[in-house]
């Protein structure tokens, strides 16, 4: 039991970090029509970004919103200088660009920052206990974090225009230009959010564990596993999603071996896939 | 000089021409009918004039203007609202929210607009935080018509407005149709049910590969022999 209690507050932890990758790669999907494949390496990014910042002497608190700055401003240049260009073409040409650009990243990022593992804060910190049960502050600053970005991108979806234009040229790309809404500028905001949440998903999975150049691809398929499993497209399908296969993947060590965890997530995908490929929830969402 | 003017229009999908040098006129003060059998190019006509076709010849003007070759979202802040026949809703949006998204351009106040859109369709008041996606096809059709109304257009585009709706919500859209040209929208329509379309028609054309065949008001139309047992069904 307490194992099991335990576990549930790391699949949480987890869950809470793929949630934030997956809203974006599902934002991304429901208005590009593309597995975003760049999308961990894009966490990584936001991770060692704040770490630069970190590195002058700033908390990592204060580091994130630096860091998301940075990071969707590399997210639009991006978009802008190559994906701009082939969006005309077949979404698989725009996946597999995708796929090099993830290469790419993790390559120069490799090369800036070094090889080796490293962290934001060095030391260990006090975890709190209830009776046996342990959760690092950390743990309770990620989930607090990502509880309070999700509401955000659900005031921006639900309340702003910017917010409703995206959702309505996910439902439908040629009703929308018939409104009028300028599909380029929608496309932008698109990057500004997905960047900015892959940012706080590196960091948090930085403060969880280390920070290292693989770090966002050793994640991406969890996080297309809990994109899947929401129902592609669908950003607050996605939540559920993340959930689901962050506390999967941790239970999962109970009955077998930790280097396994990824397999869980895979095998939840393909089995989505395969019975369910419109995600968990009915309808239009 | 009309509203809508499109003189001797050559255009298709990128391969070959579908329209093969169409002539149509429209006014605000008018509810002007296409009819033809499948595959002549109605709604491929109505496209062309929203600016979604490759035209290859001819010209359109709008209000004076020449709009040959610009797109849907230069056209919609023009005054040209289009309609499609299918998947003319924002289906995971509700009812409210399609219509702001109608609204889009606006920068202005546009709350008398859509209370003027709830009066026409008091279906649409009753549940503006319904999913569209999730209402009748009768009702979805007036959440299409409601979002195009939101920017006050002086020309309505409607690809088939009553295609699979009941006998019920047949009459009641073409009476919706005579309520918005009343104040001074002009209407372009295609239509199935043409006996009824044409019925509520100042002028209809009839169309047939890509051409004009036929072109006389909604009255004579019916009065024709021809198009009354070759196109409205005897
Ligand atoms: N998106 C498209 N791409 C290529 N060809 C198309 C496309 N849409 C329609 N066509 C072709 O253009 C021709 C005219 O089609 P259109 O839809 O304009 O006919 P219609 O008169 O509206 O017929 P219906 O009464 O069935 O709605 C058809 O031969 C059709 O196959
Ligand atoms: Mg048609």
């Amino acid at each position: 039991m307490i194992d099991f209690l335990q576990l549930l507050v790391y699949g949480v932890v987890l869950g809470s970090i793929l949630t934030l990758g997956a809203i974006g790669v599902s934002l991304i999907f429901g208005i590009l029509r593309f597995a975003h494949f760049a999308h961990g390496d894009i966490m990584t990014l936001g991770a060692f970004s704040a770490l630069a910042v970190v590195s002058l002497g700033l908390p990592v608190l204060v580091a994130l919103p630096i860091a998301m700055a940075i990071t969707a401003v590399i997210a639009v240049v991006i978009d802008q200088t190559i994906y701009r260009r082939l969006r005309r073409t077949a979404p698989v040409i725009l996946l597999i660009s995708s796929f090099g650009m993830a290469l790419g990243l993790r390559s120069l990022i490799q090369l800036i920052f070094g090889p080796n593992n490293q962290v934001f804060a060095k030391g260990i910190q006090m975890p709190y206990r209830w009776g046996d049960i342990v959760v690092k502050p950390d743990h309770l600053l990620i989930v607090g974090g990502a509880i309070v970005l999700v509401l955000v991108v659900h005031m921006f979806l639900s309340h702003t225009k910017m917010g409703k234009a995206m959702r309505a040229m996910s439902d439908n790309v040629d009703l929308a230009a018939a409104c009028g809404i300028p599909a380029e500028r929608v496309v932008m905001w698109t990057w500004i959010l997905a960047g900015c949440l892959a940012t706080a998903a590196g960091v948090f999975l930085g403060m969880d564990a280390q920070l290292h150049p693989v770090m966002g691809w050793n994640i991406l398929l969890p996080v297309f596993a809990a994109t899947i499993l929401g129902g592609i497209g669908k950003p607050y399908g996605a939540i559920a999603g993340g959930m689901v296969i962050g506390i999967a993947m941790e239970l999962s060590t109970m009955v077998m071996p930790p280097v396994y965890k990824p397999a869980v997530a895979f095998a939840i995908m393909v089995a989505m896939l395969i019975w369910r490929p419109q995600g968990i929830f009915k309808g239009q969402a | 000089m009309s509203l809508l003017d499109i003189k001797q229009i050559h255009g298709g999908y990128g391969g070959m021409n579908i329209l093969n040098g169409v002539d149509l006129t429209a006014d605000r003060d008018e509810i002007v009918v296409i009819i033809g059998p499948n595959g002549a190019g109605k709604s491929t006509l109505l496209k062309a004039a929203f600016g979604m076709l490759k035209i290859n010849d001819g010209t359109m003007t709008f209000d004076g203007e020449d709009i040959t070759h610009l797109r849907p979202d230069q056209l919609v802040g023009k005054g040209i609202s289009y309609v499609p026949q299918e998947r003319n809703v924002f289906p995971s949006m509700t009812v409210l929210e399609n219509l702001e998204m109608g609204a889009y351009l606006r920068k202005d106040d546009y709350s008398r607009q859509m209370e003027w859109i709830f009066e026409l369709f008091p279906r649409l008041a009753e549940r503006r935080k319904q999913q569209a996606g999730l209402m009748s096809g009768g009702e979805r059709q007036m959440v299409a018509m409601g979002r195009a109304l939101m920017l006050e257009p002086k020309l309505l585009l409607l690809d088939e407005p009553t295609a699979g709706l009941s006998p019920l919500f047949i009459d009641q859209t073409f009476e919706q149709v005579k309520a918005i040209n009343k104040t001074g929208v002009g209407i372009l329509m295609v239509e199935q049910n043409a006996r009824q379309a044409l019925h509520i028609a100042d002028r209809g054309y009839v169309l047939t590969t890509g051409r004009n065949r036929i072109t006389d008001t909604g009255a004579n139309l019916l009065a024709n022999e021809e198009v009354s047992e070759v196109f409205l069904g005897g």
